[in-house]
């Protein structure tokens, strides 16, 4: 089965360590991306798992049985590559074969797994083509082929959509949630894009710096980052953060000024915070009310895209960009100044020494939950 | 499915062939894992590199210190620097009748004068082809080929060839008749055969040294040109202050690489001239070694090593200064 | 400006469209006159192969093969040779039955009557174009020369194949593996680039007399094989294969093995094809190495047969040339269809 589980997975190469000490398990059937900036050991760590890297110490186990002595045949996974990685001199059809063969099955069962592959993913009328006579999609889908034909326990995808273009990528996501929806096998997908984390996971591994910032589903993520990693790195334009103070705690959460004479209440519990203490605010710009009262926003300029607004702009006084965003139609002049107030429950509060959020009160969190 | 064709049955009869050779590797994998793979892929070179290359340079070095007539190492006295002091004793090295060995500094001398001519004259006639190619000429792809042609044939069908050009009764003498010029046996006089010896080197390789400088000379940029034309530099300054030392590095390697070939001349020579001919008027280096090892019952083996011993410190210090250069270049 | 009379602007000044000047002149004559300085040795040896032994040591030569023409003539034995003589100042063909002195007695071949007594200044041979096909076949069937020609087919196709395999090996291992010494062995292996044979030969005909491959013609395959030019030309090839390929096979459940064979070997055709096409020149072309393992005649290869026949027959040019020639062709063959690959793959790595 193709539940797995990490146990203190570390890799050095040299005296470079990428990966401290990685602890994760994956439930069966789960659709987990792999999220994380260029260079944080998500592809590393995705090819430990299919057994193309050695592990420096730790364990794996993929449906109980330890396999870090395993090939990565062996291993019941199948891989997707960024590059495809297709085999330039077989025809589509031998890509496909290629695996199964060497796996010493039957003529016919070859025949009859690649004609299923190939109709659940519409390349019948390419099987005897060869990849470079494919589109970048349909090459795309070859190479998910070439894992589908193989059965496997477990998807490993690395960046697969990242040589398409941009409406190929949309369609494509669609295609491999599809797949994930008819297949119910794991499947762990590496991006450095949000979105696709965002729109495809049932559950998000957020990398930094070789370790596990933070896990759970998508709206988790957005709603409760855990530090200040996860916060700006889930959620475009990225949250915005302001310098504060906490100036009373109450049973329902902290007050936190940020100056300009304007508390902001956070549902933040009261055990974790003590007057006095400075603090990180972080809002989204999409958790901005423009009104009467609140924070003086000077603007700079904005975007419009037609459904919705980004306005660019500085609190007054200060330096640091704001983003303010709104809905619909909006056009402030360069220079105006606004009043914005954080929308309530929807202020996160962060250490601005460890970096971690935090922990927001119990009736908050069950509050966001019915949000989500 | 459409019918067998012969490149699938080639195909099969390699699949069935790499089966065959593939299940003990596979065995190997399976026992020794997959990290151990590279070393066994690397040994079948290396173990052919280690017997016929590292190891007869090990025993090289020994073999000129030892003398008689004995093939192993084990039938063989030591004898110190004896072959060297042999090869080396002369009251003047300028006249090889006086040395002790007199036949290896006829061959040494010979060397250096064909060295010196058949570097010169290649370099000559492989730069102004390559700069006549480097235009924009029309057929410069057949003309490349035409001069390239000659490098690929072998030695003795070029020795062979030559010889009948220039043959009593060659095509050279029927021409020179014509100009009513008497006959001559080119290849029995002493001046003639040594320059025809070059003419058949140069020949042989320029296509070669023509295309190195052919390649160096395509990679200068084509606006460096521009700007000089613009600069209304005149032809003479373009080519000695643009191409030559855009070129010189190449040239320098070229220069290098000819002179290793050229100490190492034997093979159309020794074809052309009926083994050095007249006399010893083209005996060479390589041919002494040859001579002194294999030529004939004389089995010197430790005198033939001797002189392959300073041979190769001379191609190794040229080596040396050649990689320097192409250090230098690549910086 | 007076330019295109230096020696110098002919070199280094570029074509004008529409205008033909001195230096495109001078550069046409150097190509022209350099192709036929290439050319003419090798076609006169060419023709010459073609020509009957009689006729091969002709001074002045003729340029086409030709052979005196003979005919049998009615109440003669033997058949007569043919010559144009002038008669009463009318030029005719005769046949000439014999020569005595000065004077040669002629009979008209198709109306043979009493002979004719002609002066010999005023007759001149009849000549046809002949091709003298025996000069191939005779060194071929009654000296040794089908036997060097095996030879060397021999060890040309098995050294190649041999190089092929083993130096794509070794290369595959050096560029898609990374363990303990691999930058060391690359080193080692183009390091013996900078040792020539002419060094070592001593040496290595012990070590070949030692593992008793003398006189062999495995002698001349096996040392042969492994080449750091190969190794060296390979790698670069196979570096260009990207590694996620090899993964995919990995993963695939291809063994290390067949991953070479079925994956790296394909896509390294080009880079093989221009290898083979070396190691088939090398090998085929190879003459002191042969020269020195090799000392019985039935071992002999094409190179060095041709070196001890012309010792042996010095003056029979006419075989000689022939033997010339079946050694060249195969040679000028591969030259006239893979030019292209040829010069590009020299001018690549600077070997040869």
């Amino acid at each position: 089965m193709g539940n797995l589980k990490l146990t203190n997975v570390t890799k050095a190469f040299g005296a470079l360590t990428v990966l401290h000490g990685i602890d994760l398990t994956i439930d069966n059937g789960k659709f987990v991306v792999f999220v994380g900036p260029s260079g944080c050991g998500k592809s590393t760590l995705l090819r430990i798992i299919a057994g193309l890297e050695d592990i420096s110490a730790g364990g794996i186990e993929i449906g109980g049985r330890d396999v870090v002595q395993l090939s990565p045949a062996e291993r019941k996974i199948a891989m997707v590559f960024q590059s495809y990685a297709l085999y330039p001199h077989m025809s589509v059809r031998k890509n496909l074969a290629f695996g199964l063969e060497n796996l010493k099955f039957k003529r016919s069962e070859i025949e009859t797994r690649i004609g299923e592959a190939a109709r659940m993913l519409a390349i019948e009328p390419y099987l005897d083509r060869k990849p470079r006579q494919l589109s970048g999609g349909q090459r795309q889908r070859v190479a998910i082929g070439r894992a589908i034909v193989r059965n496997p326990d477990i998807f490993l995808f690395d960046e697969p959509l990242s040589n398409l273009d941009a409406a190929l990528r949309v369609q494509t996501r669609a295609e491999i949630t599809r797949l994930h929806r008819q297949l119910r096998t794991t499947m762990i997908y590496v991006t450095h894009d949000q979105v696709e984390a965002m729109t495809m996971a049932d559950e998000i591994v957020v990398l930094n710096a070789g370790r596990i910032e933070q896990v759970g589903t998508p709206l988790e993520l957005f709603d409760n980052p855990r530090n200040l990693f996860v916060a700006g790195f889930l959620g475009s334009p990225r949250m915005n953060m302001l310098k504060g103070e906490v100036t009373a705690v109450g049973e329902a959460g902290v007050t936190i000024d940020a100056g300009y004479g304007a508390p902001l209440s956070a549902s933040i519990d009261p055990a974790a915070a003590k007057v006095g203490q400075a603090v990180l605010v972080g809002i989204r710009p999409a958790h901005f009310a423009v009104g009467d009262e609140g924070l003086p926003f000077v603007v700079q300029y904005h975007e419009s895209l037609g459904t919705e607004t980004y306005v660019y702009g500085t609190l007054e006084g200060r330096d640091e960009q704001i983003i303010v965003h709104q809905t619909g139609h909006f056009a402030p002049r360069p220079g105006d100044l606004l009043r914005i107030m954080p929308l309530s429950g929807r202020v996160h509060v962060f250490d601005p020494d460890s970096g971690l959020a935090l922990p927001q009160s119990v009736s908050q969190r069950s509050d966001v939950h019915e949000h989500a | 499915m459409s019918t067998p064709k012969a490149t699938d049955l080639g195909g099969r009869a390699l699949d069935f062939v790499m089966g065959v050779v593939e299940a003990p590797i596979n065995g190997f994998e399976r026992l020794m894992g997959r990290k151990r793979m590279p070393y066994l892929f690397l040994a079948p070179n290396l173990i052919l590199f280690g017997i016929f290359t590292f190891l007869p340079i090990a025993i090289a070095v020994g073999y000129a210190f030892t003398g008689g007539t004995g093939l192993f190492v084990s039938e063989r006295p030591f004898v110190g620097f004896d072959n060297f002091r042999q090869l080396l004793q002369c009251e003047d090295y300028l006249r090889p009748g006086s040395c002790r060995e007199s036949l290896f500094w006829t061959a040494v001398w010979n060397t250096l004068w064909f060295v010196g001519f058949n570097v010169a004259a290649t370099l000559l006639v492989a730069l102004v082809t390559a700069l006549i190619l480097n235009r924009a000429m029309a057929a410069r792809g057949f003309f490349r080929a035409m001069f390239f042609y000659p490098v690929l044939l072998s030695p003795v069908v070029i020795g062979l060839i030559w010889k009948w050009f220039l043959d009593r009764n060659g095509l050279l003498n029927a021409f020179l008749q014509m100009l009513g010029v008497p006959p001559e046996i080119f290849l029995l006089d002493v001046g003639w055969s040594r320059f025809f010896v070059v003419v058949v080197s140069v020949w042989f390789h320029m296509g070669f040294y023509t295309l190195i400088l052919l390649a160096g000379l395509q990679a200068i940029p084509k606006d460096l040109y521009e700007a000089a034309a613009i600069d209304a530099a005149s032809p003479r300054r373009t080519l000695f202050r643009i191409t030559l030392p855009l070129l010189g590095p190449n040239l320098l390697v070229v220069l290098i690489l000819l002179m290793i070939r050229s100490v190492q001349i034997f093979d159309e020579a020794w074809v052309l001239t009926n083994g050095g001919g007249p006399g010893t008027a083209n005996s060479f280096i390589v041919q002494y070694i040859y001579q002194m090892a294999f030529g004939s019952d004389l089995r010197l083996f430790g005198l033939a090593s001797a002189a392959s011993v300073l041979m190769g410190l001379v191609l190794l210090a040229l080596t040396l200064i050649q990689l320097r250069l192409g250090r230098k270049m690549e910086s | 400006m007076s330019q295109g009379l230096s020696p110098i602007a002919f070199l280094t000044r570029t074509r004008r469209p529409g205008r033909i000047g001195l230096t495109d002149i001078l550069s046409w004559a150097w190509l022209v006159l350099g192709t036929l300085a290439v050319l003419i040795p090798v076609v006169w040896a060419g023709l010459s192969s073609f020509k009957p032994a009689a006729e091969i040591t002709r001074f002045p030569p003729t340029l086409l093969p030709r052979a005196a023409v003979q005919q049998t003539v009615p109440g003669f034995d033997a058949p007569l040779s043919l010559w144009t003589v002038d008669v009463d100042g009318k030029s005719r063909e005769m046949a000439m039955v014999r020569r005595i002195g000065l004077k040669a007695q002629m009979v008209d071949p198709s109306n043979p009557g009493p002979p004719v007594s002609v002066d010999v200044k005023s007759m001149s041979p009849v000549q046809r174009l002949t091709i003298a096909t025996e000069n191939y076949t005779d060194p071929l069937t009654r000296f040794d020369f089908l036997t060097f020609l095996k030879n060397s087919v021999f060890v040309t196709f098995v050294a190649t194949l041999l190089t092929l395999a083993v130096n794509a090996l070794a290369a595959f291992a050096l560029s898609k593996y990374r363990f303990r010494g691999e930058k060391a062995i690359f080193v080692l292996i183009i390091s013996t680039l900078m040792i020539p044979l002419t060094v070592v030969m001593v040496p290595a005909y012990l070590v070949v007399v030692g593992v008793g491959l003398v006189d062999s013609l495995w002698g001349i395959i096996i040392p042969t094989i492994a080449s750091p030019t190969g190794v060296f030309l390979l790698r670069q090839y196979m570096l260009t294969i990207p590694d996620e390929l090899i993964e995919a096979a990995r993963v695939d459940a291809a063994s290390e093995f067949r991953i070479f064979w079925r994956i790296v070997l394909p896509l390294t055709a080009p880079a093989l094809a221009v290898l083979a096409i070396f190691s088939v020149l090398w090998r085929w072309n190879d003459f002191l190495w042969p020269l020195i393992v090799l000392s019985s005649r039935e071992n002999f290869t094409l190179q060095v047969g041709l070196n001890a026949f012309q010792g042996e027959f010095s003056v029979q040019w006419n075989y000689i040339l022939a033997m010339t020639f079946l050694s060249l062709a195969p040679v000028t063959v591969v030259f006239l269809f893979l030019q292209k690959y040829i010069t590009t793959g020299i001018a690549g790595t600077g070997m040869k």
